[in-house]
């Protein structure tokens, strides 16, 4: 009963701040984008000649189906992160789909057409080996799971067991490939490394071991790679140190010795250091697979091969060939081969599976993208034409992560970008300015205008405004001209000449930098790919750290970005400057990092051509400045005594101060170390460097001011406890001065457990941990005061701050877990903040900064009342109108950037995960903004008549008075 | 690593030895002084340490002893050595080149039951290098004739994990310091400060508070009436109000009769 009072109060309390999207502003200032993730599995629909499906399964645990005409999400599922979702295998037969997930732990069957689950096992425990469709008399009936010792066999329309068997010795032979030619037997291959293969044969029906025999085979380590069934039940492996392919009868009782054929006796040799591949298809599992394989001796060096009356004969060698792959249609077997053209163009042709011969006209030529990475997997689909020849399709994916699809003769049909689904950090830009205004600006910026004298001054300035009135009169024209036609077809495409800011700062360049190493430039009005760089030679694991150098403010010089690339174990970095807007790389000479990289510091100081200075600190303390001109290292000598910055080493728990000396070398000035045998630092945060804050102070209820404590050197330093009991658990807070190292407050959050999200800003700084003792996650707020004077107000020193300020905490209950937290930011700071936090359930939430305001009363007094604070209720609402993306969720959210507008009420979020949501947000609503269906026509003709009956009552006044003068 | 343990019990020895002069009663200008002549004392000393040089490379010399005590209550109390005339004119010089001033203290713990241990982690913790330094603007320091105020702060186990040191007035405004009088003594206050915890979602006020406003509620006479006595008005005034729609309801050409 209490709590539906508690919960009444606070929906009462809550009426006045409501804000939602409207129905008819969705997707008129934000857009999605969905992505699946690098593909692991790829199958297309063969099942009717009409179908337009492709399925995925992806290394982000994702199972989806394509429309392979556009490149759409027919659907998609997203399965839990980590190994326990992670997509082991992918089979498909007519409308079903199996899948193997949790290393083994899940057996699905999906419904193609919509993505419905039609039946769900759970498998026994063991770790997942192999999968395949097992097929009796032409008809697919059951899937086989082969496990580390365990085959079970299941039915394809129920999912239910058909039988369980332990595999023989499974402590010493490793099993790992399964396979069934549709005559009633299962054959389970198993290797013990250099000393022979064993095979098990057995009986469909009721498991029962029918034959089982080891082979010889002391030059065999893995079956997994290097060996193919073909044939009608022929196992085919190739060894690179023997040089050899071996072959073996499997069903014959007879023949133990696996047969071996010399590579040499076929004229070929497998390249040094390179593990060859087999690749052999079986269009369909009731059947037996084709005689035909490929074999890849190089990474350039595929060779079509067929067995024939016990004979290996090569049918075609494609010499110089990138990829290779088989693909049926009803019953034509094709191979599909991926050769090198030129620099900078592939060709893919079509080859008959059986005779090796190319099938005229099927040549699809594929650019590869200058900025883009080599291809390195090709799917095929076939199928048969009107005139009963073989057309195909293909799918192209490369290192970048690109999926390309083509069709003959070499149209792409759609590209997706699925470098975007693991985005790790961005940054968004101001476009430029258009031409025209950037002309009227070069006239003021450069320097040689100074010395041109008055007259070429004037002609200039003539020139440029008559540029401008040409502009403006072609403007007019295309909106007379774009007028006349329906709405629907004028579509400004965004394209990289036709970027320009808009009127208030809402367009924006978003530059994203993906974990492949694939550099994205997208416009954030319409999330078109304005440009694309993939940097080769990344390592998997590594640190990215974005850095704005020179905005667009500064023409004609360019923007320009850094992005220091850091290797995880190095601890090397080495940067990469580009043009944020076109993309292209800079030309500017770059340091070179011999030394492992601890921190780097954008500097506000700039040099002669406007970039910020960017500080490197390696692991002895040295500094290099980038860019390090002349002009610069004279700058960083005048203000070395005033830089300083802060080293973390998490593992010793230290945080050090240093000092920036006059020759670039750097001195210890303080030092402050946790113990780590309590506690560890998880995480340390400062504040935005692009962040303002409006107001200094409070007004209070009494009309007295309470003065934020607004320290920009200011850390939050998060701990967690190394004890994890839930009752001694805890959160540390430390709020430490970067510049003195003086610790502002310490507080200590009990029986809390991370992890721990928090956002520092202003005065303020909001926390969520996990309590583990009432097991509910806790929102947290700490405002900092400097009380009721100002010690010092006209500029802030943390060198000169005696007085430690008065911190202001209080804590609040919230109902959903939390995925990430960010504020918004504006461009003057004037409107208020609000929080927003991403939830698992994919929605983001912007709640009110108002919520978290420690000063929230207990009880309500006329003075806090004056104040608009809310009396204080321990649980946090949430309310779906607050839910900033509607429908549009975002799976697996993973950080939210936030970027202020030229618009002071507008703040751009994009929120990034599995998927890419772009929004704007009015914390403040629309103050300073016409509504959309604002009556112009209304105040216009009000503002006329008022105007006339002025003139009109002033005539008649005027007459009136001339008539009393006459009087 | 020897060389540093045996420096490291030379400085105990030392600040035991300061320890015992500074009591004879020379400066005692800890906070606590009036507990800190206790005869109880429990607690236990560790240096604080200061350099200032002119050409800013750290040369640590000792200051004075800090006596902490452990327990519920972590008292703190400094006994510090006066500045020699070498010592002065070095802070004035440094003060004029804008030197920094730096302290330090070793790593200790406060808790009285790790008394024991806490000597073989003196060792320790010499050895790990473990020691925070502070600095301030030395001009302020002279300006502010040597009143500083130092806090150390610990963690939720009592160990000190920093320590900082501020002058009031912090900023330099150049006033000229004439003679050399008030630069003998420190004027410190010094203060220990743990974590303070923070606050829980308080539910059991609240709720609490809710039940008092539903029984003031409650025992509201006016909340008791029917929902007739409450409301009449409302009803009679809706009434009249339907009566005059529907008069006002006839036919026009009545009404403009009537007019």
């Amino acid at each position: 009963m209490a709590w539906l009072v508690v919960r009444l109060a606070i929906s009462v309390s809550l009426l006045y701040t409501a804000s939602a999207v409207f129905e008819d502003q969705v997707g008129k200032f934000d857009w999605r984008q969905q992505f699946i993730g690098k593909v692991r599995f790829a199958l297309f629909d063969t099942h009717s000649q009409a179908s337009k499906k492709l399925l995925v399964a992806t290394d982000k645990n994702v199972f989806a189906s394509l429309n392979s005409r556009t490149g759409d999400l027919f659907w998609r599922h997203v399965d839990k992160i980590g190994p326990e979702g992670h997509i082991d295998a992918l089979l498909m037969y007519g409308q079903d789909a199996v899948v193997v997930t949790g290393n083994g732990r899940l057996l699905r069957s999906w419904e193609t057409t919509v993505g419905g689950l039609k039946w769900e096992t759970v498998l026994d425990t063991g770790s997942f080996q192999a999968a395949a469709l097992v097929g009796v008399q032409d008809f697919v009936k059951y899937v086989a799971v082969l496990k580390k010792s365990a085959i079970s066999l299941h039915d394809l329309s129920s999912g239910s067991q058909i039988w369980v068997e332990n595999l023989p010795d499974s402590d010493t032979v490793q099993y790992q490939t399964i396979y069934s030619g549709g005559n009633g037997l299962v054959f389970v291959f198993g290797v013990v490394p250099n000393s022979h293969i064993v095979i098990v044969e057995y009986k469909i029906e009721d498991g029962e071991i029918m034959r089982k025999k080891s082979v010889e085979a002391a030059w065999m380590s893995s079956l997994e790679s290097s060996c193919t069934v073909i044939s009608s039940g022929i196992l085919l492996c190739v060894d690179q140190i023997t040089q050899s392919l071996y072959t073996l009868q499997l069903q014959s009782a007879e023949q133990t010795e696996i047969r071996q054929i010399h590579l040499q006796t076929l004229d070929l040799e497998v390249a040094s250091g390179f593990q060859p591949v087999l690749t052999s298809t079986q269009p369909n599992p009731a059947q037996p697979p084709l005689s035909e394989f490929f074999l890849q001796l190089s990474p350039d060096h595929h060779i079509l091969l067929q067995l024939k009356d016990g004979l290996i004969a090569p049918l075609r060698d494609f010499n110089p060939s990138y990829l290779a792959a088989f693909a049926t249609s009803g019953e034509r077997t094709v191979a599909a081969v991926m050769s090198p053209k030129n620099d900078t163009a592939c060709s893919i042709n079509l080859f008959s599976a059986d005779t090796g011969r190319r099938h005229l006209d099927t040549t699809i030529i594929y650019h590869m993208d200058p900025n883009g990475g080599k291809p390195n997997r090709l799917y095929v689909h076939a199928f048969l034409k009107k005139d009963d020849s073989v057309g195909y399709r293909v799918m192209v994916q490369t290192e970048d992560l690109t999926l390309t699809f083509l069709q003959q003769p070499g149209r792409v049909v759609w590209v997706r970008e699925e470098a975007l689904a693991d985005v790790v950090t961005m940054e968004m830009v101001d476009l430029p300015f258009t031409g025209t205004q950037a002309e009227l600006e070069g006239e003021f910026g450069k320097k040689a205008a100074i010395q041109d004298g008055l007259l070429p001054m004037v002609l200039k300035r003539l020139s440029s405004q008559f540029i401008l009135l040409q502009a403006w009169l072609a403007h007019l024209w295309k909106l007379f001209y774009d007028a006349r036609k329906p709405r629907s077809s004028v579509k400004n495409e965004v394209t990289i000449d036709t970027l320009s800011r808009d009127e208030f700062n809402l367009q924006k360049m978003m530059v994203m930098v993906t974990a492949s190493g694939k550099l994205f430039g997208i416009d954030s009005k319409s999330g078109t790919i304005l440009w694309k760089q993939y940097l080769e030679n990344i390592q998997p694991d590594s640190v990215f750290k974005l850095i704005v150098q020179r905005t667009t403010a500064h023409f004609p010089h360019p923007p320009q970005c850094t992005l220091l690339i850091k290797n995880k174990d190095t601890g090397l970095g080495n940067l990469y400057v580009f043009n944020p807007i076109f993309g292209k790389k800079s030309q500017i000479s770059v340091p070179a990092l011999p030394r492992p990289v601890l921190q780097t510091l954008l500097l506000p100081v700039i040099d002669q051509d406007y970039a910020k200075v960017l500080l490197l600190i390696d692991d002895q303390y040295k500094v290099t400045a980038f860019p390090s001109t002349k002009n610069v290292l004279q700058q960083l000598q005048d203000t070395a005594s005033s830089i300083f910055f802060y080293l973390v080493d998490s593992s010793q728990g230290k945080l050090s101060g240093f000092r920036l000396r006059k020759d670039l070398s750097t001195e210890l000035i303080w030092e402050v170390v946790i113990p780590t045998e309590v506690q560890k630092i998880v995480a340390i945060k400062g504040k935005r460097a692009n962040e303002h804050v409006h107001s200094q102070g409070r007004v209070m209820g009494d009309r007295s001011v309470l003065y934020k404590y607004l320290n920009p050197n200011l850390l939050a330093v998060i701990t967690e406890s190394t004890d994890t009991h839930q009752e001694r658990s805890f959160v540390g807070i430390f709020l430490i001065d970067g510049v003195t190292g003086r610790i502002v407050h310490e507080a200590v959050q009990r029986k809390a457990r991370g992890p721990v999200h928090f956002v520092h800003s202003e005065n303020w700084m909001v926390y969520v941990y996990w309590n583990s003792k009432f097991r509910r996650n806790e929102f947290s707020v700490l405002e900092l005061f400097e009380g009721a004077e100002l010690y010092n107000s006209t500029v802030f020193s943390s060198l000169d701050r005696p007085h430690p300020p008065q911190v202001l905490q209080q804590s609040y209950i919230f109902p959903a877990p939390i995925s990430t937290l960010e504020a918004t930011l504006t461009e003057k700071g004037i409107t208020s903040r609000h929080l927003l936090v991403g939830l698992p359930s994919g929605n983001i939430l912007s709640l009110p900064k108002m919520f978290l305001d420690p000063r929230r009363p207990e009880v309500v007094s006329e003075q806090s009342r004056e104040e608009n604070l809310i009396p204080y209720a321990p649980e946090m609402p949430i309310r779906e109108e607050w839910f900033i993306n509607y429908n549009q969720t975002v799976s697996r959210i993973r950080g939210i950037h936030t970027a202020p507008s030229g618009l002071e009420s507008t703040c751009l979020v994009v929120a990034y995960g599995l998927d890419i949501y772009q929004t704007r947000v009015f914390p403040s609503k629309q103050f300073d903004v016409l509504k959309d269906d604002y009556d112009y026509v209304l105040i216009s003709s009000v503002l006329f008549g008022l105007f006339f009956a002025t003139m009109i009552s002033k005539r008649l006044a005027e007459v009136k008075l001339l008539n009393r003068a006459w009087r | 690593m020897a060389t540093i343990r045996v420096l490291s019990l030379i400085l105990s020895v030392l600040s035991t030895v300061t320890l015992l002069w500074t009591e004879s009663g020379e400066c005692n200008n800890g906070r606590r002084s009036g507990d800190a002549v206790d005869t109880d004392f429990s607690g236990f000393s560790v240096p604080l340490e200061h350099s200032f040089e002119v050409d800013d490379v750290p040369r640590f010399r000792l200051r004075g002893a800090l006596q902490l005590r452990g327990g519920r209550e972590n008292g703190v109390y400094l006994s510090q050595n006066q500045l020699s005339e070498k010592d002065r004119s070095t802070l004035k010089d440094v003060a004029a080149v804008d030197g920094l001033y730096r302290i330090r203290v070793p790593r200790v713990s406060l808790q009285a039951d790790r008394q024991t241990e806490r000597q073989s982690e003196g060792y320790l913790t010499t050895f790990v290098r473990a020691i925070w330094s502070c600095f301030s603007p030395e001009c302020s320091l002279v300006e502010s004739h040597l009143s500083d105020v130092i806090t150390l702060h610990t963690d939720v186990s009592g160990y000190i994990i920093g320590i900082s040191i501020v002058t009031i007035p912090g900023s330099c405004r150049g006033v000229e310091v004439e003679d050399e009088v008030d630069l003998e003594v420190f004027n410190t206050t010094i203060s220990v400060v743990a974590p303070v915890t923070a606050p829980v979602p308080e539910t059991a006020p609240y709720i609490e508070r809710m039940e008092q406003e539903m029984e003031k509620k409650g025992k509201n006479p006016q909340e008791q009436k029917s929902f007739f006595a409450k409301y009449w008005y409302l009803i009679l005034g809706g009434a009249v109000f339907l009566m005059a729609t529907s008069s006002a309801q006839t036919p026009p050409g009545g009404a403009r009769e009537q007019s």
